[in-house]
């Protein structure tokens, strides 16, 4: 980071003209999207799009063929990258929760922050009671997360995620593996979140939430951005044809 | 082969479309085949050893109470030198053959290819090399002694015996590790990346610990085949209890009458051995399955 000129004025998280092929199979043609500090932006489109191959090359889980996708000004596309450093500072939740099955929720919360940051025990201790509360999952700080419902771990995770004060959030599909009734819990995080300033990135199916909580929305098709814009105009004023269809099937 | 306990059909398309993709870590056919003997077919086997009389008595005068006082009097060297040593050798290969095994494992799904290509290829040579023909190379090319800073330490047969068991057991335990760490869904080493582990702290902290318990029962498979295995040793010429067995037959005149009772009886020991270990691995493996 020495000989980085990134200003909290620029984007956070900046992609430019990204490309990424799976052997003959090109995901992603050319994308390009800035998150400003404290904004939260969902991206949405059909299955295949692309959508969780672009949030996946932001913490460089996935690598990208060509372009520039730079965090904090940190280019993430680097052979020198320091991933560990990278992955500090940017946090992610997955569809399938991922939380490690032979720790309690709280261990889940602290490991990260103990072991990687090395933090004191205590302090970690206490923020993680703190997270825990914050996913309105107090009491269950003991419990594994196989005897957890899907919404609690998932929201067991974003805390986990959390626990490391990352500086920006990729969900991916966060809430498409759970059962309808516990979706509802875990937007409610998220939005907690939203509104708690947190720069957020979420590929989502969530429509009416998207529309709730995004400062801006971007429709991904075939691998490249069709249309994007504010939900106030994106929802009701899509010009593109294939925005259009999408919209139709889906809302 | 692989008749898995979590399998409850018959129809192919029920079952999962790659049952066992990471290779060995559920493949316990050996304390299958062992914990399957039934009180009745243990019935059977008396039946059949209760025939040896007869045919003894029709040969000579040498009768079954002399053949059997013989056993009872050689017993205490069969035994206390003799299948001790198995035991000895079963123990240590054990402990040296895990160790290089776990090592060995490890550097098979190491992200260094020229690493993980030679554990690899190494792994494959001693699983797929007949335990015999391994002995035998590691009787002669080891020295029969060595010299340590100047004093002279013989190295005695059952030991180098160890260690050429140790090496189709190294072999298969780094089959068992690699597969136990490949059995963890990818989502664990996603989700320990995302938190900015470092890869030799997701291997400790996340992956090694879920994996541990599923490794116990095919390690536990692979200690009774190994048990069973330590007589081929008796072959190099070391005292164990088939050698101690037929210098003992010897020191009796060779009566063909000794056969049944002195191999029958080193038969019955190893079964009394491994039998409950083969029962108690699949009771660990039926465990962790419902658990996992």
């Amino acid at each position: 980071m020495s000989d980085n000129d990134w200003t909290p004025d620029q984007p956070l998280v900046s992609i430019r003209d990204v490309h990424k092929s799976f052997g003959n199979l090109e995901v992603l043609k050319g994308v390009t999207l800035d998150v400003m500090k404290g904004e939260v932006i969902c991206i949405i489109g059909p299955s295949g799009s692309g959508k969780s191959t672009l949030i996946r090359c932001v913490n460089a889980l996935n690598t990208i063929d060509s372009g520039s996708i730079k965090v904090e000004g940190q280019e993430v596309h680097d052979p020198n990258l320091d991933k560990l450093d990278l992955r500090k500072k940017v946090g992610m939740v997955f569809q399938q929760y991922n939380l490690f099955p032979h720790k309690t929720a709280l261990e889940n919360i602290m490991m990260a922050p103990l072991k990687v940051l090395k933090q004191p025990q205590a302090e970690v201790e206490e923020r993680a009671h703190k997270l825990i509360k914050r996913v309105n999952l107090g009491g269950k700080e003991n419990a594994y997360p196989g005897e957890l419902s899907g919404g609690q771990q998932q929201r067991v995770a974003i805390a986990r995620s959390l626990a490391m004060n990352p500086d920006v959030m990729l969900f991916d599909e966060v809430t498409a593996a759970l059962d309808p009734e516990t979706v509802n819990e875990v937007l409610l995080a998220i939005k907690d979140l939203a509104q708690d300033g947190m720069t957020c990135i979420l590929v989502t199916h969530e429509m009416g939430f998207a529309r709730e909580v995004a400062d801006h929305i971007y429709f991904t098709d075939r691998g490249v951005i069709v249309e994007h814009g504010p939900p106030a105009t994106f929802f009701t004023e899509a010009k593109d044809p294939r925005t259009k269809e999408f919209l139709s099937q889906i809302l | 082969m692989k008749s898995g306990t979590r399998n409850n059909t018959d129809l192919a398309v029920l079952k999962p479309f790659n049952y066992s993709p990471t290779g060995s870590v559920h493949d316990l056919q050996f304390s299958r085949w062992l914990a399957e003997f039934s009180p009745r077919s243990l019935i059977f086997f008396v039946f059949l050893f209760s025939l040896w009389p007869g045919f003894a008595l029709a040969q000579s005068n040498y009768s079954m109470a002399q053949a059997l006082e013989a056993l009872w009097r050689w017993l205490p060297f069969v035994v206390g030198q003799g299948f001790v040593l198995n035991l000895v050798v079963s123990f240590l290969t054990m402990l040296i053959g895990t160790i290089a095994g776990v090592l060995l494992g490890l550097g098979q799904i190491s992200p260094l290819r020229p690493l993980a290509r030679s554990c690899w290829f190494v792994t494959q040579l001693f699983r797929n090399s007949p335990w015999l023909v391994l002995l035998f190379i590691v009787m002669l090319a080891f020295p029969f002694e060595i010299e340590i800073g100047g004093r002279v330490f013989q190295i005695p047969d059952w030991l180098k015996a160890v260690f050429g068991l140790a090496l189709p057991i190294m072999a298969n335990i780094s089959e068992i590790v690699r597969g136990a760490i490949l059995s963890v869904p990818t989502g664990q080493w996603e989700a320990a990346d995302s938190l900015a582990y470092s890869r030799h702290q997701t291997l400790w902290l996340v992956i090694l610990p879920q994996c541990f318990k599923r490794m116990i029962p095919p390690w536990m498979n692979w200690y009774a085949i190994l048990t069973m295995a330590t007589p081929l040793i008796s072959l190099l010429g070391v005292e164990e209890i088939i050698t101690l067995s037929r210098q003992a037959m010897e020191a009796e005149d060779n009566h063909p009458e000794l056969l049944v009772p002195f191999f029958g009886f080193a038969l019955v020991i190893f079964f009394a051995y491994c039998y409950p270990i083969a029962r108690y691995t699949l009771r660990l493996e039926k465990r962790f399955a419902i658990r996992q």
